[in-house]
């Protein structure tokens, strides 16, 4: 079997990227929630909150190491499988790469030993600190990259030299002009994904019988975060999108699926696009919805993609990837609006509810990868829009040798997601700390070393 | 500009290098010994670098990003070169690094598994740096002896992560593991000493210009301390080594001390030789660098921030200082 090597070296590079997003999604959200429970306790010396940080600091700890791997990954695979990017656009990604690294890597990595393993050796106000620059961190780290990402998605500030990217203004290529949407809409999605996630084994804790005073805190915490964040979420995209209609209209038709250029075209609910026919089948729609939300006008004309034969993506994929993005959004503010108006009556959160939480665990991980997925894929064939096609900057390995390195990643990556589910489980499985110690009486406190919230 | 701009940064990926490798040399070379070790011991080895081993390895993704930022073209080239070196290295550091956390938090029953994890990702990392570095004091070419040469470097580069290791469990450890961190770093010393004669060898072999460079008079001269001090250090360390009294007695950062100037020494020699290519025989680091204004731009960032990076750094490890104690987090 001989398969293309591009084709190869797209899939390891979009595995890799798969997989690592999963914990910095993850990371970023947590860092501050830590933070807060970490705050509250030293504001309140309420042992829940403590307690709650020290259960959730160890799923931290797996996450944050899990995403150091893949991300020491990442930043090999630029030169491994795309050299003629770093050749032709070096100039832009290299310094933001690098303030990436000088910023915010070594912020992070050097105070989390602090912040997991310092409790005995620093004042209570360092270890606070600790948190709180960890968690700087992982922002600043989103920054830099989102700032590149978005660069290649919408290109500004630069000039061509023979081929090769020179900077103009560092300042419209950091600020370029869908860096700010897709830097709050994806720090919300970090903040909805770890408030599902604490609510979520919350909640599983809590139908466990496993809950103490800290786990109730905890639950709360994550509903509140998602109640708020949801909406804001759904208006940040809704402002994201429209930019992208600005800047790579050929994503946006992709994305709904639009073949023609029209004028008060449909929203299309689910259909099946067929690429060779160039139309979609048992199309869903509703009559000139698109046209409203895109141009906010009744007959508002929207590009379709005969404009862009030959330059737009694979339609499928791409809508797809948004229509599963936009059915979790909705389903998360449900839920998270659900809960809110539950715990406001301060009564417990009824059996429905904590299931309904608990499935809803890792939707966060859905909407990011369907989210990048339409990033991704939509702004295919370019690496950097309207400026580099992807298979003009690919390194020529072997399929062979990719095939092989391509496997070796996935199968690693698969135990590696097992095993982090099971580490999951395993510590939620055990009794809350603050559960023993509400049996034991506040006082007497005598903690054993496995204890969790 | 043009001329200094590229030489400053090869100094200062030349410098994140050496860093990593004396930073995160020890804690690969702890993940080597553990085999060794008993339960108790293994759990007590693994505290020691726990604070520590993240920043460590942040130091490589600045040595590539350095080479990224400044030498976008060698940087393409380099790492395809080595893409199957490095593909092995980065499933190692995968590996170690999860088994780091997950030995305590999947439970017991698999902490047998996950230790075996770490030890054999700690190998394969090492094993490929050295495969890494072999290759490209080659110049990167992929004849046989080249290939031979590589496997070399690789068989015997991980004896120098050991005996760091070793060096570090001296000053982190006390009774039997101490005795046993000396046994490991005496047997790590031979192996060591090969790998380091084989890349002194290496270049001047490999490259004519490189031997008329090591060889003509005035260099000679010059150069002499770098195999001395090697030389006089090197027997220093199997001194002390056979002195365990005087290591319990509070000498023992000597050791990790000397094995540091001997890294030091050779990445001198080593930049002395294949200055001014970055890749050798094939690209100067001048045909190979970014636009000035790319590299001031990061420069800026460079000034500010690496001060700052090496103060916290100290600050940390001042922190744990002393024997390692069991990791917990409350
Ligand atoms: C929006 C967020 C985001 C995105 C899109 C990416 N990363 Fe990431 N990355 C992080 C957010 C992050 C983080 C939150 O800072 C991490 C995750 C967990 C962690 O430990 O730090 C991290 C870790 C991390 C590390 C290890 C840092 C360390 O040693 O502490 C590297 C080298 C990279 N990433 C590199 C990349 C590259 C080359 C990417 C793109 C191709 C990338 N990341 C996408
Ligand atoms: C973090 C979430 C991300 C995910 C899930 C993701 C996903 C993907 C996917 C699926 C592809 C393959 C598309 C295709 O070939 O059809 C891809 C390609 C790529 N992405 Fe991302 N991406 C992410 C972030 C980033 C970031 C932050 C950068 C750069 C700063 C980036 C740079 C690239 C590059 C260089 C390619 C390869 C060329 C290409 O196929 O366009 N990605 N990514
Ligand atoms: C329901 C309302 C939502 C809308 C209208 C929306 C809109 C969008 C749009 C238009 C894009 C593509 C931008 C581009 O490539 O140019 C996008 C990307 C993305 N979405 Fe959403 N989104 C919504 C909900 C969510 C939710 C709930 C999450 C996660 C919790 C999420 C996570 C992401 C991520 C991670 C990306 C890729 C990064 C980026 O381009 O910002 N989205 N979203």
């Amino acid at each position: 079997m001989d398969w293309d090597p591009f084709v190869l070296a797209r899939i390891q590079f979009a595995a890799n990227i798969s997989f690592h997003i999963l914990f910095p999604a993850i990371s970023i959200g947590l860092a501050w929630v830590l933070f807060y429970f970490r705050a509250r306790y030293t504001l309140s010396g309420d042992r829940a909150w403590e307690y709650a940080y020290y259960f959730w600091v160890k799923v931290f700890a797996l996450t944050f190491a899990m995403g150091v791997v893949s991300g020491i990954t990442m930043s090999f695979q630029f030169g491994t499988n795309w050299p003629g990017f770093m050749e032709r656009a070096g100039n832009v990604a290299g310094p933001l790469l690098g303030y990436e690294v000088l910023t915010a890597f070594f912020l992070e990595a050097s105070f989390l030993g602090i912040m997991l393993f310092g409790k005995d050796r620093v004042s209570n106000k360092m270890h606070l600190i600790s948190a709180f620059l960890v968690a700087v961190g992982t922002l600043l780290s989103a920054f830099w990259i989102l700032s590149l990402n978005s660069w290649m998605q919408t290109p500004a500030g630069y000039s061509l030299d023979e081929g090769v990217v020179t900077v103009e203004s560092w300042w419209r290529i950091i600020f370029n002009p869908s860096f700010p949407y897709r830097f709050f809409h994806m720090t919300l999605a970090s903040l909805l994904t770890s408030a599902f996630l604490i609510a979520g084994v919350s909640a599983w804790r809590a139908r466990a019988g496993l809950a103490g005073p800290g786990t109730w805190k905890v639950l709360r915490t994550g509903v509140a975060i998602a109640a708020v964040a949801a909406p804001l979420q759904i208006f940040v995209g809704d402002l994201h999108g429209l930019n992208t209609l600005e800047h790579q209209p050929a994503k946006v038709a992709a994305m709904e699926a639009i073949w023609e250029t029209q004028r008060g075209a449909p929203f299309t609910l689910v259909a099946l696009p067929d690429g060779e026919a160039r139309k979609n089948h048992l199309a869903l729609e509703i009559p000139h919805a698109a046209s409203l939300i895109l141009t906010h006008r009744w007959n508002g004309e929207v590009r379709g993609l005969d404009e862009f034969i030959g330059e737009h993506p694979p339609v499928a994929p791409v809508f797809w990837s948004f229509r599963v993005m936009l059915a979790m959004g909705v389903l998360m503010l449900a839920v998270a609006w659900w809960g809110a108006w539950s715990c406001l009556r301060g009564r417990e959160p009824s059996m429905p509810l904590l299931r309904a939480l608990s499935w809803m665990t890792f939707s966060g991980w859905v909407a990011v990868l369907a989210g990048w997925y339409v990033t991704e894929i939509g702004r295919q064939p370019w690496i950097v829009q309207g400026l580099l096609r992807v298979d003009s900057v690919v390194a020529d390995h072997s399929s062979a040798t990719l095939t092989g390195t391509l496997l070796g990643y996935v199968l690693l990556y698969v135990f590696l997601i097992f095993s982090y589910m099971g580490a999951l489980r395993y510590l939620s499985r055990q009794e809350a700390a603050s559960l023993v110690l509400v049996e034991q009486g506040e006082s007497s406190g005598s903690r054993q070393a496995q204890e969790v919230v | 500009m043009e001329y200094w701009l590229p030489i400053v940064y090869l100094a200062i990926m030349g410098l994140a290098l050496l860093v990593y490798v004396i930073l995160d040399g020890y804690d690969l070379g702890v993940g080597m010994l553990l085999p060794g070790a008993t339960d108790a011991e293994k759990d007590l080895m693994i505290a020691s670098i726990g604070p520590f081993w993240d920043a460590n390895e942040t130091w490589i993704v600045l040595g590539v990003g350095v080479l990224l930022i400044a030498f976008p073209l060698a940087h393409g080239i380099i790492l395809s070169s080595l893409y199957i070196p490095v593909t092995l290295m980065l499933l190692g550091l995968i590996l170690r690094g999860v088994a780091f956390d997950l030995r305590v938090k999947g439970g017991d029953h698999r902490k047998a598994l996950w230790n075996r994890a770490f030890f054999v990702g700690s190998l394969l990392a090492s094993v490929s740096q050295g495969w890494m570095l072999g290759a490209y004091i080659t110049g990167l070419r992929e004849d046989i002896t080249s290939l031979l040469f590589a496997g070399l470097i690789a068989a015997t580069l991980p004896a120098l992560y050991v005996l760091l290791g070793a060096a570090w469990l001296l000053m982190k450890s006390e009774g039997e593991l101490f005795d046993k961190a000396v046994r490991w770093g005496r047997r790590a010393m031979l192996p060591m000493g090969v790998a380091l004669l084989l890349v002194s060898v290496a270049t001047p072999v490999v490259s004519e210009a490189i031997a008329r460079r090591w060889f003509s008079l005035p260099n000679a001269i010059g150069l002499l301390p770098i195999p001395l001090v090697c030389a006089l250090v090197y027997g220093g360390l199997f001194w002390f080594l056979n002195r365990p009294e005087l290591l319990r007695r509070g000498y023992a950062w000597l050791v990790y001390a000397g094995i540091v100037l001997i890294c030091v020494m050779a990445a001198l020699g080593l930049a002395f030789s294949i200055f001014p290519d970055v890749v050798m025989g094939r690209m100067t680091l001048w045909e190979a660098s970014a636009s000035v204004a790319s590299l001031q731009f990061t420069l800026v960032g460079v000034v500010i921030t690496l001060p700052m990076i090496v103060f916290y750094t100290i600050y940390i490890y001042r922190i744990f200082h002393g024997k390692a104690r069991a990791l917990s987090y409350e």
